[in-house]
This record gives structure tokens, sequence and C-alpha cells, in this order.
């Protein structure tokens, strides 16, 4: 996995990451005790989702853009059918808008719960897996199982099953749920709350390495809600805009190394953040009340900028989803209809919406037949690639010294803080490193 | 009970969405008595620790899309007792294999702005292309009761079997009407394998095939059909080529109907 040769030159090579969504590695290479070159390659195979949603009917494309993910479906067929409204002029009831926030929560909660307990906590607390972890903590555990399954039971009744559900369709859904279904997660939602607040009490008291980089955070940003759906993206650096500008202000590039496309600031080249820890500092005051006052009283002062500290994000974040959801359903009645009626013509339109991992953004044009001709998908992962770079160009020197397997974790631990998801952002994580 | 000691599982990931892994990761009530009958010695996506081979079990998920892949599902195979494919890209090719009808040239210059650094087979192909498979379990994503049957059949050292009926028969059982007669909306239904539980039709909406063609279905009869209902040909083609529709009938009555028109 290392080589350490003559010339004083030692390359790092972390050829799997593990505990992350999709495959990946690290090359690193360092010359004389100095870090020469980072690379995060991603080997995840390409799937051309935008080459062959070309000619398909738009209303295929939220079934076909969730199996991009299959830890983010929801986040996939958000996007997807926002973009889509806005090229058909459709615009939801309010009805429709609360149950689309109501699965995201679901996919919000099922995505934090597996990413804090299952993919990130064995980092802080020395274990190699949630599997190893479950023998020493047991209660933690079985909390985290809990808390996954009442997300993913939020997605099936809403959508039939959790892993890429039938109902999301442009216009609205197939089917409303019936307030009795939904009734039944109420008690469970109301038990979430107070998990997730342990959940919170559990991340604070881990300890953090210390590293603040001056980041650009960015998000979506909506005056009255915590970001989820809609609409405008901002930024920590003074972003405002409206999602058609978005392909203005942040670029994608073609990287040699890479199945992944990288994004960053059109203007600067520079590297910028999306997550969970970008919602937070762009939107602490659209939080639910017990998420604010959690987040107000845990011990972290806002805007936090150290990565390590996504995991309290995210705990923060399952309040809130499991607070809204509750929310939502006790607020629920039956929709007259599921779904909003419209012509279908030629158009245009984009969208971005938080996925639990961050910013998705689409872009889609259909022709008078309402069959896609061009559609661009911008995912979380990518856009953080440049930025998970960045942050190793910023530690590892520090850690050269090392072994090749202390590097490696160095490595694996800053990256798994992105919650990265590699089979997304394919249109990523594998550690090398060369050390001279 | 056919393994001497508690068996060693493997789960391989190739090219796929990652959902039919997380499948496994949410049997959310059995994962931790899972745990303990089987040795979980490599899945990349749930543990760090990695355990050599040979593997008892290996779970494959994904499809093969590059020469890399097609030598590692070799070296999966040559390791593993059994080779257990789960869901539609590792058994039909996935929604990827929709480059299979088309340039996968000119795909990678519609996605990629330097396609010169991506190096990607013409076809996507299922892992029943390239290696013999001891059992495939169907859909997109796969059903986690069923992958849990699979498994409990294993230790239990019974015949590998799940239930190979239509669609159809599962929305008689769940009560609900049939959307192709009462509201003339195409439904694939009638030519897809069981597996799902019939969650489209109870949506209101048609089935559009995450569990593959039957063996043997009339997809005449039901072309014929759906065209009836007054679905144009090209749409008929589309529907037929979703996420297993490089696999089977679908693949055959597709390539049919695409030529006729």
């Amino acid at each position: 996995m290392a080589s350490e040769n003559t010339n004083r030159e030692k390359t790092v090579k972390v050829d799997y990451l593990t505990r992350v969504e999709g495959e990946g590695g690290v090359y690193v290479r360092s010359e004389g005790g100095e870090l020469r070159e980072v690379k995060i390659n991603i080997f995840e195979p390409p799937r051309f989702f935008e080459a062959f949603l070309r000619g398909r009917y738009f209303q295929e494309v939220p079934d076909i853009t969730a199996r991009i993910c299959g830890i983010c479906p929801v986040a996939y067929q958000m996007s997807a059918v926002h973009a889509l409204e806005a090229a058909l002029e459709v615009i939801p009831p309010p009805e429709i808008r609360a149950l689309r926030r109501l699965l995201y929560c679901g996919e919000w909660i099922e995505s934090h719960a597996l990413h804090i307990y299952m993919l990130n906590a064995p980092d802080f607390l020395g274990y190699e897996s949630v599997v190893a972890m479950a023998a020493d903590h047991p209660q933690e555990v079985e909390q985290a199982l809990r808390l996954k399954k009442i997300g993913n039971r939020l997605l099936a009744i809403l959508g039939g099953r959790s892993v890429h559900p039938v109902s999301v369709c442009v216009g609205g859904f197939y089917k409303a749920p019936h307030r009795k279904e939904l009734e039944s997660l109420a008690a469970d939602l109301r038990w979430g709350i107070e998990a997730s607040k342990e959940t919170l009490a559990f991340v604070t008291s881990l300890s953090f390495p210390s590293y603040t980089p001056d980041y650009e955070f960015v998000s979506v940003s909506h005056p009255n809600e915590y970001p989820m759906n809609e609409r405008r993206i901002v930024s920590s650096k003074g972003v405002d805009i409206e999602p058609e500008e978005f392909e203005r202000v942040y670029l994608e590039e073609h990287i040699e190394y890479s199945t992944a496309l990288h994004s960053s600031r059109a203007d600067s080249g520079a590297s910028y953040f999306v997550g969970p820890l970008a919602r937070i500092n762009l939107n602490l005051d659209k939080l639910m009340p017990q998420a604010l006052e959690a987040a107000r009283t845990c011990g972290v002062s806002w805007p936090c900028r150290n990565p390590y500290m996504g995991i309290v994000a995210r705990a923060i974040e399952l309040i809130h989803a499991c607070e809204e959801a509750l929310a939502i359903i006790e607020a629920y009645r039956e929709p007259a209809s599921s779904r909003v009626e419209f012509k279908v013509h030629a158009g245009q339109g984009c969208a971005a919406t938080e996925a639990p991992r961050g910013l998705l953004y689409h872009r889609y044009r259909i022709d008078d037949r309402g069959l896609v001709e061009f559609s661009r998908i911008v995912p979380p992962t990518a856009q953080n690639y440049h930025r998970m770079e960045d942050d190793l160009k910023a530690i590892l020197p520090g850690v050269l010294n090392q072994s090749e397997a202390e590097i490696a974790q160095v490595c694996e631990k800053l990256i798994r803080t992105y919650d990265p998801c590699i089979s997304c952002s394919t249109h990523f994580v594998k550690l090398r490193l060369e050390r001279g | 009970m056919p393994f001497d000691a508690r068996p060693k599982l493997a789960v391989f990931k190739f090219s796929s969405c990652d959902g039919c892994q997380l499948s496994l990761l949410n049997l959310e009530d059995e994962l931790l008595s899972l745990v303990g009958e089987v040795e979980i010695a490599y899945f990349l996506e749930a543990r760090s620790q990695i355990l050599p081979g040979p593997y008892d079990v290996s779970l494959v998920e994904g499809s093969i899309t590059t020469a890399e892949d097609e030598k590692r599902i070799k070296a999966v195979r040559k390791d593993s007792k059994y080779l257990i494919t789960i869901g539609a890209c590792a058994t039909a090719g996935g929604i990827q294999a929709l480059r299979n009808w088309q340039d996968v040239a000119e795909f990678t210059r519609a996605v990629y702005a330097t396609p010169a650094y991506i190096h990607t087979l013409e076809k996507s192909t299922p892992i029943s292309a390239h290696v013999p498979v001891d059992f495939e379990v169907n859909g997109c994503p796969i059903n986690k009761m069923q992958i849990l049957e699979v498994i409990t059949q294993l230790l239990e050292g019974r015949a590998l079997h799940l239930p190979s009926h239509s669609v159809c028969m599962d929305c008689k059982r769940r009560g609900t009407v049939c959307v192709m007669v009462a509201r003339g909306l195409p439904c694939l239904g009638p030519l897809t394998r069981t597996g799902c539980g019939a969650i489209c039709p109870a949506y209101n909406r048609g089935c559009y095939g995450c569990f593959g063609p039957l063996d043997a279905p009339n997809s005449d009869s039901w072309c014929a059909q759906v065209m009836k209902d007054g679905m144009q040909r090209a749409d008929m083609v589309r529907l037929l080529r979703g996420f297993t529709g490089f696999q089977g009938t679908f693949r055959s009555a597709s390539d049919k109907w695409e030529k006729a028109t």
C-alpha cells in the first residue's frame, strides 16, 4: 500500500476508502518531507446518466435519477421534479410542498442516522466499524438502528419503499398518504426527537481535531424555512443568487484522475463547502424550535468552521427532521388531489435542493413532446472534492512523518466527515501515498 | 448446516448506486443477529476491516462496465464458494445498460469535457455474462426480506429459491384494482417477476419492471394490449427499456418493436 524509495520520495495510497458510499481512493506524494501532491481518485465507473436521459419522457426522470444514489434517491427525485416544474411552469400547492418536505425529512433521518453512528462515529471512538462498536456501545447502536428505521418507515409510507420510492412525480405525488398511516409514526417521531437530542449529546462529547479553515459555505436558502426544497443559493462569502445563476458562479471541471467532475468558484477557482455544516452556518435561525435550542446550548459556537464537527451538524439536523416531520404530520389533511394537472410544452428549468450531504443542482431542457433534450446534474460530493483536497493539503504536512497507516487514517477520517457519496459524484476513496 | 464454521460473507460492488448494499444495512431489526450468524469479512461500505478470501458467500452488486472490473469479477468468483448477485445492475446490467443501444463514445463526450480521461466498455453487462453465478436476487432495489431469506436458506443448507410469479398475483393478493384493466394505464406487471410487493399499482401507476422479466411471459399479447389502449410504439419501447431493459423478454420485445417502427 505504500512505498519508500532511495530518492527520498514517498507515496501513500489508500486503495479503497471504506465506510463511504461508492468507491474511490487517495493518492499522496511527498518529497524530502514536503507534500507535493494530493489527489482524491474516483474510480467508480461512469454511468452516463446525463447522456441516456436524453430522449426519455420528463415524467420518467425522477425514477431514473433516483438510481444515481441508493442512499439519497429522494434528493435526486426532488431536484429533478423542481427543475422540471420550473421548465413546465408548474407551481405545486402548499400541501404538496409539505409532503415533499416530509419525504425529505425521512431521507435526512435515515441518511444522517446511518452516517453519524455507522459510518462516522467509529472514527472518533477508535473502532473499525459499527460492528466492532456495537460490542461496547450497544445502546447507541440500537438507538441508531431505531432512528434509521423511523426514517425508512416514513419513506415507505410516502413512497412505497425506502430505497427508490415510487410515488414522486412532476406535479406532486402519484398518491397522497392516508392520515392514519402518517399518524402511526407520531409516537416514534416524538421518541426520535429525544433520541436525536441524546445523539447530539453523544457526538458533542467526542474529541475533535482543531482545524478551522476559511471555508466558503454554500447552501440553499429560503426566507421562512430551513433549506430543503427551495430555492435561492447563498454562500458565507456573499453569494445570493437564483438557481439559474448557479452554473455561472460555480464551475464543474473534469480532472484526469477522476471519473467525477470537480466544482469550484468560477471567478477565483476557489473550492467551496456544501453539506449540513454549511446549512446550519447559513440558516441557523430557520431551525425548528427544539433543534435551534439544542444548537445554541450544545457548546458549539456558530458559525462553526471545523469540518470534523459535521457530525454535530448532522445530529442537530436529525432533531430538526424529526421535529419538522412530526409538525407536518400533525397538520396533515389529505389533499383533494395528489398532483396538479399541467400542459406539456418545451422549456428549460433548473433547481437546487438539499440532499443529506449537500446542495444538489439539476438542469433540464425538454422538447414540445416532453422528451429530455439536455440534462446537467451537479451532486454534492462532486462539489466537495476540491475542498477535501484543499483540506488534505492543509492537514497532511503536519503528519507526513507518521506511518503510512496513520496517514491513511488521517485522510479517511477527514474525507468521511464530508459523508461523501461516490456513486453520486460519478458521473469516489483508495489512499495512495508516495513520499521521499 | 453446509458451513463448518461461521461463514465468511463478502459484499462486492461494481457499477451501481449502492442501494442494494444499503438494503442489507436497512435490515434494522435483523442486522445484529445476522452479524452473529455470519462473519462480515469484506464490506467496504460498512466496515474498514478487510479479511482475505476465500469467502463462503459473496454478494455482488453492480454491473460490469470497465476492463478492470471484467478482471476483478473473475478474481471474486475464484475467491467465492457461493456467488450471489444482488439487484438489477448485477443481474440485468442496470439502468446504465441503456448505453448498450447507443454509441458510448458519444455518451462520454456528452458527459465529460475530456473524454480521453474516461475508460469504459461499450456495454454494461450482468455478472452472469462474465462468470458462473450461483443465484440471482432481482430488484431495483432488491427487497431486503428476499436477501434475508436467501442468506437463511444458505445458512440452513436449503435449496436457494425465491418465488417467480408475476406482479399481477401480488396485486390480487393486495387487493389492488388492476390499473391496466380499470384505467388503461400501461403496466409491466403482467411481464414482471414478483418481489417488490406490487407497489406501483397500489400508488396509482403502472409497474416499471424493477424485478426483471418473467422467464417466459407473453410479451406479444402485452404489447398488443398497451398499444390498443393507446400507447405509442416508441413510448412502449422506452417503458420496456428501463432498469432491467437489457434482460430477457424486455430486451427482445423492445428490439422487435423498435425495428417494427
